[in-house]
């Protein structure tokens, strides 16, 4: 079970940042091959996020799947709403409906 | 039995599927963390179902990895989830 503090520590994060993403690693640094893939995607659009890295708190490594539902990492967030894993984004991004999401959302990114 | 049957079997209980591939890619991330030497722990699953009509991505990822909560929970470390409906197939 989440703890209180992993979650309030989570809702803070993903609440007070347009962009978050929970990876494994560093964003120079990446340490899982889905986490370096979306990262990829986010720098190629220029989007400009906070991350954290799970592998440096195990009580958000475990919270973080309980909070979205979701039993994979990385996970988006924007606005404070989930998005998705690597697949998601992914898929996303090739649609072209990454960008219409920052576009609804208000993100800032370039246009490639 | 394997894993790669054990996600077969259950995808097809759950989602009875008009079409699934299970693709076991550890050889890929062989000495990668998660990966173990007897493999057998990075999937990718195409899953072609009606049953993911009206569902958006993120609700069709989240019944795939419910039928498959066990695996992920245990030996599987990593799984990439292709979920279309036969329209979009």
């Amino acid at each position: 079970m989440i703890d209180k503090d992993s979650f309030e520590r989570i809702q803070g994060t993903v609440n007070g940042n347009d962009v978050t993403l929970f990876m494994k690693g560093s964003p120079q640094f990446p340490q899982c091959g889905f986490s370096a893939a979306v990262i990829q995607i986010l720098d190629y659009l220029q989007v400009k996020y906070h991350s954290v890295d799970v592998l440096q708190d195990d009580g958000i490594r475990q919270g973080i799947k309980e909070f979205s539902n979701w039993p994979t990492i990385p996970q988006l967030y924007v606005k404070g709403e989930f998005v998705g894993g690597c697949d998601i984004i992914r898929e996303m991004a090739q649609s072209g409906e990454l960008a219409e999401m920052l576009d609804e959302k208000k993100i800032e990114y370039a246009a490639p | 039995m394997q894993i790669n049957r054990k996600i077969e079997s259950k995808l097809q209980a759950a989602l009875a599927p008009q079409s699934l591939e299970v693709i076991d890619e550890s050889h890929l991330h062989a000495g990668h963390v998660g990966a173990r030497p007897e493999g057998e722990t990075h999937f990718r699953v195409h899953v072609v179902s009606a049953a993911f009509a009206g569902r958006s991505r993120v609700e069709r990822q989240r019944m795939v990895y419910a039928a498959l909560a066990e695996e992920l929970a245990g030996p599987v470390h990593a799984l990439s989830i292709r979920a279309q409906t036969p329209d979009e197939a």
